[in-house]
Order: structure tokens, then sequence, then C-alpha cells
């Protein structure tokens, strides 16, 4: 193995999506500042960049709205686990961050006054839930390339220190003070310690777990993973959203938006079964609803194909928009089913089903982004963690539509702020004599002999396991075999090695790290899931249906020690507005 | 259906040169070529190295040779390439770019002329409250150059660049020419030096190769040539947005 380099850095961010990058022009801005950005992937690849209809902020551009209404609707669409201030902060400061975007450059759709155009998306209603309003400003369906792109663009311009194909290995921690980060490079197979005052966590999703999809291939949780490994507790772990509209098979991405812009989802008799499960609604209900809708359509013998033994499907029929509308607002749409599919929307319906789509839970934080231990127990001075990969919690049990991309860019900005401001004033923290070791014994244990195939089966029976027992429904019995199977699963990936002996540019060593950290939150996301015996937002328990407020209105965090896992609750903020049933 | 993947190899630790290896796939018409690359990563070479992430065409990592021409990975569906059984598929890393190992090849330079170009806004004012009045009319002006997502398919296909000059390259001239074009924007002037260089704009002869791979269907060509132009309207003091 090549020599150990060490680094010193006021403030180290890993990850360069939304949140990663936010942050890092916060921090950046600070002079005399040393900020830099890690990433395991090269510049503006970043999974922020296919996020597709919009930011949600209550500008009132379009018809009359405001920040009050998009807090409730947060709320609400959370199933109430949502912490009632970080959701104010959330959609106050959302107004703000939308025109700072628009400021440095964004290039969002106008309306015919020359202000940022709006549009409508499920779950974001007027007047506490009256009626859909059209509050996600957007630039085409390519709102998360151009938020990417204009973040990246303006950390070149403040001279932001890149280590791009830098892939997280561990973090440093001594009690509760972070002291670093320990890295792999790609091009050399080196291992870097980052030694530093603070460091971000911003490393986003997880959706790999799953068979089906609409996440990155990098969407590893290498983040979150790395932090349990340290002992962190997760978050609401069980709360993991499928998106509606998945192009069928391959989970691609079919936005929001197009049911915002007049798209309806069809069952096999061509019936807007929508009207039987959220009458006020319809099509724009919040996803975990509408997900489970289709389910529900699809095993009672109304998806397309008429068979639930099969892999069967909806329609999302969009020819109601026309080819004028879809070409304007909805490209990259269009272009992705004529690519997959060979179909144009303006014309015929698109065969969609549930995809794997984005963690609700994650790092637990504070309003800062300081990453917080058990329960009262306090933060861990100068760790923080935001975006997908963390847990404020403004997203609760189920996240509405847009509010990925705000929670980037306000809590993005805000934890960088924080950040900024602790770095001034902290001392560099001292770095453990063995800072490497850790993360040398992770990266060698793949220096055990592979067995052709062993990998890939793995992988794939997670994938699968996830799929079938972790997803829209799930069960108790259910649920107990996943955890075993992947208790089963990580002992026996313990003993897989890689093929791949050379050092530079080995990305096959990359998957098998990336591949034990998603079997690492498989196995904490399952054993959640069957420690909460309710249904409540994207967690539905076939044997328990009803939301049970006595019991669980609270968080779950967990904690995976010598192979046994430990729950304890943290309290959620209903400080604003008391929980209510959920109807649409 | 069987289709072989005839992928250009090459690692630096171990290999002189670069060379072909065959790699015979059983694959549907409609999966992507990253599908079958991948396929064969995880069940029959794990050392053959290529990027990817979003695999539907917006990240930008899987951008190589196929069949001779820049496309992506994942944007490529085997029936767009292969139209019989054991068809010849060949894989080559980007021409033109250094190759570090397999597919993959060095961005270094590529991400050195974009930061040239100064690829951020220069506001032409201060907003106080609230965001930039734009109309219509002035944000269709640049929209077709806000899709690049600088896989270097153009930056490879560039005859001008395989020559092996110091041409920025159409990719870092499209970023440029998105400010250029919003009304927003005031920095044509402090872009000059990199463009009206020698390396910049000029030595761009019109092949229209860049504009013919990408894979975003931006039209490259008339990009540069529309940016050509407006440095001419600058230097004679008729610049709309200054």
């Amino acid at each position: 193995m090549s020599k150990t380099q060490t680094h010193e850095f006021d403030a180290v961010i890993v990850g360069a999506g939304g949140a990663g990058l936010y942050a890092a022009l916060e921090a950046s801005s600070i002079p005399g500042n040393r900020t830099a950005v890690l990433s395991k992937l090269l510049p503006i690849r970043s999974h922020t960049g296919t996020a597709q209809g919009g930011i949600g902020a209550a500008l009132g551009n379009v018809e009359e709205d405001n920040p009050e209404w998009h807090a409730f609707d947060t709320v609400k669409g959370g199933d109430y686990l949502v912490d009632q201030q970080a959701a104010r902060i959330l959609a106050d400061d959302a107004v703000q961050a939308v025109y700072d975007l628009e400021n440095r450059g964004l290039p969002f759709n106008r309306t015919l006054d020359g202000r940022i155009d709006q549009r409508r998306f499920g779950g974001h209603t007027r007047n506490f839930g009256e009626a859909p309003v059209k509050r996600a400003c957007y630039a085409a369906d390519r709102t998360g390339h151009m938020i990417l792109q204009t973040l990246y663009q303006q950390c070149i311009k403040n001279e932001v220190a890149f280590f791009d194909e830098f892939h997280i290995v561990d973090v440093l921690i001594e009690g509760h003070r972070c002291a670093g980060v320990v890295a792999l490079e790609l091009a050399t197979g080196a291992l870097h310690v980052f030694h530093t005052k603070a460091v971000m966590i911003a490393t986003g999703g997880f959706g790999r777990m799953y068979r089906t999809t609409s996440n990155a291939y990098a969407n590893t949780g290498d983040g979150p993973a790395v932090l349990a490994r340290r002992g962190v507790p997760l978050e609401d772990m069980e709360f993991f959203q499928f998106h509606p509209t998945g192009i069928r098979g391959m989970g691609i991405l079919i936005t929001e938006a197009v049911r915002g812009e007049g798209g309806i989802l069809r069952n096999r008799e061509g019936e807007r079964f929508m009207e039987r499960y959220a009458p006020t609604m319809l099509d724009l209900a919040p996803r975990d609803m509408i997900a489970r809708a289709m389910m529900t359509e699809i095993n009672t013998g109304h998806g397309i194909l008429g068979d639930p033994s099969q892999d069967d499907y909806l329609h999302l029929d969009a020819t109601a928009l026309g080819a004028d509308v879809l070409a304007k607002k909805l490209p990259d749409i269009r272009e992705f089913c004529q690519t997959y599919l060979g179909l144009d929307p303006a014309d015929k319906p698109i065969p969609v089903q549930p995809t794997a789509h984005y963690a609700m839970g994650g790092i637990p934080t504070d309003l800062d982004g300081r990453v917080t231990a058990d329960g009262e127990a306090g933060v861990y001075e100068g760790l923080y963690a935001a975006g997908e990969c963390a847990c404020v919690s403004v997203h609760g049990a189920n996240r509405l539509g847009t509010n990925s991309l705000v929670d980037l860019i306000v809590y993005g900005r805000r934890a960088g702020r924080h950040m900024a401001e602790f770095v001034r004033q902290a001392d560099l923290p001292t770095l453990p004599g063995d800072a490497a070791t850790h993360a040398e014994m992770i990266v060698k244990r793949s220096d055990k002999k592979p067995q052709p195939g062993q990998a890939a089966k793995i992988r794939t029976s997670m994938r699968d396991i996830m799929m079938d027992s972790v997803g829209v429904y799930r069960s108790g019995a259910g649920l107990s075999k996943a955890v075993e199977q992947f208790k089963a699963l990580r002992a026996e990936a313990q003993d897989v090695g890689v093929g791949d002996t050379n050092q530079a540019y080995n990305t096959d060593l990359l998957e098998f790290l990336e591949s034990q950290n998603l079997l690492d939150l498989a196995l904490v996301t399952a054993a959640s899931a069957a420690h909460r015996e309710e249904s409540r937002g994207a967690h539905s328990r076939e044997d328990f249906p009803e939301r049970l407020d006595e019991r669980f209105l609270c968080h779950t965090l967990v904690t995976v020690e010598d192979g046994s896992i430990r729950f304890a609750t943290k309290p959620v903020d209903t400080s604003i507005w008391k929980p209510k049933p959920r109807a649409y | 259906m069987n289709v072989v993947l005839r992928i250009k190899r090459y690692n630096p630790e171990t290999d002189s040169s670069p060379h072909f290896e065959d790699f015979k796939v059983d694959v549907q018409p409609t999966d992507r070529l990253l599908d079958a690359l991948m396929f064969v990563k995880r069940h029959l070479d794990g050392s053959l190295s290529f990027r990817k992430s979003c695999a539907h065409g917006i990240c930008g990592s899987d951008a190589m040779t196929i069949n001779g021409s820049e496309r992506l990975a994942c944007k490529t569906l085997v029936r767009d390439v292969a139209d019989e059984e054991d068809a010849v598929i060949t894989i080559e890393p980007l021409q033109a770019l250094p190759v570090q190992r397999d597919l993959m090849v060095d961005y270094t330079r590529f991400f050195e002329f974009y930061r040239v170009v100064k690829p951020y806004l220069f506001p032409a004012q201060h907003v106080d409250k609230g965001e930039h009045l734009q109309t219509l009319e002035e944000r269709k002006k640049f929209d077709d150059v806000t899709k690049c997502i600088l896989c270097a398919s153009c930056q490879s296909a560039c005859p001008v660049i395989r020559e092996g000059t110091d041409f920025i390259g159409p990719a870092a001239i499209v970023q440029a020419a998105r400010f250029v074009f919003d009304s927003r924007d005031r920095g044509i002037g402090a872009r000059l030096d990199v463009l009206d260089a020698a390396n910049g704009v000029w030595p761009c002869e019109n092949h229209l190769e860049c504009t013919r791979v990408c894979p975003r269907g931006i039209k490259v060509t008339k990009a540069i040539n529309l940016t050509k132009r407006e440095i001419k309207t600058f230097k004679e003091g008729g610049h709309q947005n200054v």
C-alpha cells in the first residue's frame, strides 16, 4: 500500500452535491478559512444534478402563498414526524435561498412579467390543505442540474480547494470531538488523512440498497455508514420513500412535475384511480399515498398486465399536456421516454412503477447541522451533516416533492455558516497517533482472494430483499427475516475479496467499500422498520396498519455495536401543530 | 441476444500500450450499453475500469467512444449500436484526453479550460430584494447552452483538438456562452483575455463534429459562432449586455 499523506485544513466537507457545495461557499467566504471539499466523483457529477421538477419556496409569484402554509404542508406530508421548528426554518429560509440562487445566476423559468415561474407539486397546498398551490420554482425539468452548476461555478469563483475522486473510509472521533477524516485516493490507491477543526458529511442518499431505484450508482451512503461504524446513532432509518413514477423496470425518475402540469395516473381500465384514494389532491397527493395506491391497484389485478405475479406497472398519462408544454417545461422527460422507451409522451402513456428514491432518515443533527449523539447527550464537536444523508428532521416519515432541494440549500447553508464560525474560534484538535489504522484495516480486508461472482451475488440478494421485504408494504415476519438475512450477508461479505489488485484507479476496490456501506445501512433500515410497530408516512406495516401516536410519535435512533442492534428514541417537536389524522 | 464488447484496455501498472479484449455477453436489445459493461465488471472481470453514476444521461460520467463515435454508455441502447446476433461493439476511451486506465480519461486539462472562461455570473446589477427580472425572450436566448453536462464528448470529437492544438475547445466556449448571452451578466469583458486569445474561440473551423456528438443535443457550433460574433460586436462597442 502507498504511503499515507496528511493534510491540514480548517474545514473539510465530504460530498460535492448541493449541500456540500453550499456549505463550501459559506465556509470559504470567511477570509483565512482553509476549506477543502472531497468528492468520490469528478466535478458536477453529483446526484443533485439529476433532480428534475423544482424547488419549493412560497414566493407567491403566480398565486397567493406564504411560508407558513409551506411549513404546515411539510409537517402534514411527513405524517407529523417532522420537527416543526425545523420545518418553519425550512419554509421561511427557502424564499431567500431561492432568491440567492437566482442572484448568483441560476436560470429559472420565468413568468410573463419576468419573475421566477412556479408550478404545482404533490402535497403543496393553499391555506392548510384547501387546494394545490403553485410553489415549485423550476428551470425546465433540470432544476437540480442548474443548482449544482450554479453552486459549483460560485465555488470556482471563491477558489475552494477540491479533492476529486477521494472516497471517505473513516471519520476520526475521540470522545465527542471530531478531528478529521481518512479518504482513499482513487488515482493512486493511497490513504489520505485530513486533519481538521471541523468535518461536514454531505454524501447524499443510499437508494442503491434497492433493486429498482432512481438513485445513481454513487448513492451508497458512505457518510452515514462510516459514522455508524464509529458508534454514531442513525435516525429514522425505517422511512425510505418510493417515488410513484419510475420508468418501468429501470427506475429512472419521471418527475412529479408531469402530474403538476396535468398528467394523470391510470390503471388497466383507464380509470383515474387516485379519485378513490385522495379525492381532493388526486394525483398530487403525497408520494407515500400514491405509491401505496399504485401497489394496491397492481396487487388487486388492476395493473396494465392485470397480473400481480409479474412485475406489473401502471400508466402515467401526459398526452393531454400536448407537445408544446412538454417541449417547454418537461423536455428531458420527453427525451428519457424517447431514449429508453421509444415513445413520445405527447402521444402515449408512460409505463411507470414506484421506484426507491429518498432516505428521510440519516445522521441526526440539530438546527445548525451539528451531529447529535444519543438522545439528550449533546453534540459531537466539529462534526456536521447536511442534505439527504442527514436527518434534521424536516421530512419526518415522508418527504414532499421539491423539499429535498430546499433542504440542501437551507440546511447546507445553515450548517456551512455555523461551521465557518466554529472553525474561526476552535483550535485544531490533536490528531490520534493511529489516525489511519482503522481505515487501513477496512481497506485491507479486501486483500482476501475473491470467488468469482460472489460479490455480485451478495449485492443482488441485498437489493432483492430490500425490495421485497423492506419496500412500500412491510410485515413483521418479512422484516425479521430480512434482518437475519442481512446479518448473514454481512458475515459472508467479510470473506469477499477484491479481484483487482492494482493501486491506480481501482474501481473494484471502490465497489467493495460501497457494498459494505450499503449492507450496513440495509441492516439498520430493516431493523428499524421491524422495531416500529405502526404505519406512518412511507413506513407501511401490513400487521400494524394504523398510526399509533401514543407509542410511536418519536424518532428512532439505532446503533449497531458488535453485531447487536440497540434502539433509543428522541422526542418529536410538535410545538406548532397538533398531530391530526392525515387526509388529502 | 449475444453481442461482443470489444473493449480497448490499458493498465498503466502492467501494460506498455493499449490492446483490445473481447467479452461476449447476453443482453436485451433495450439494455443500456452501461448495463452490459456493468455485467462484465461484476461477473467477468472486476478490473475493467470506467466511470459511471446516474445511468440516465445527466451526470456526464460515462462518455466514451462507441463504434467510433462519442456517446454516453448509459444513453446508448444495445439496439442503437448492434443490429444482429454476435454483433461486435467497439468501445474505446474518449479521444484527445490522456488515458488513465481502460476507459477512464484524465479530465484535468478539460476542467482547467472550463475554469479559465470564468463560468460564473458577473451580475449586471445588485439586487437588494427578490430576483433579477428577465423576459421570456431573454431567458430563451441562452437556454440551449444551459444543458451542458461537461462530459467532454465534444472535446474528444473536435478535429482541431485532435491535431494536438491548445484550443480551449467547444465545452469551455459553451460555458462562456451560457453567461455571455444571459441578460443578467456583464462579464464578456472579463472573459475576453481567454475567449479572444489565439487559442480562444478562433481556432474553431466549423467542422460541426461537436454538435453531431453532443449527447444533450446542444447546437455547439452555433454557440461558438454566436460567441465569435458577440466578441466582434463587443470590441466595436456594441455588445448589448454592456
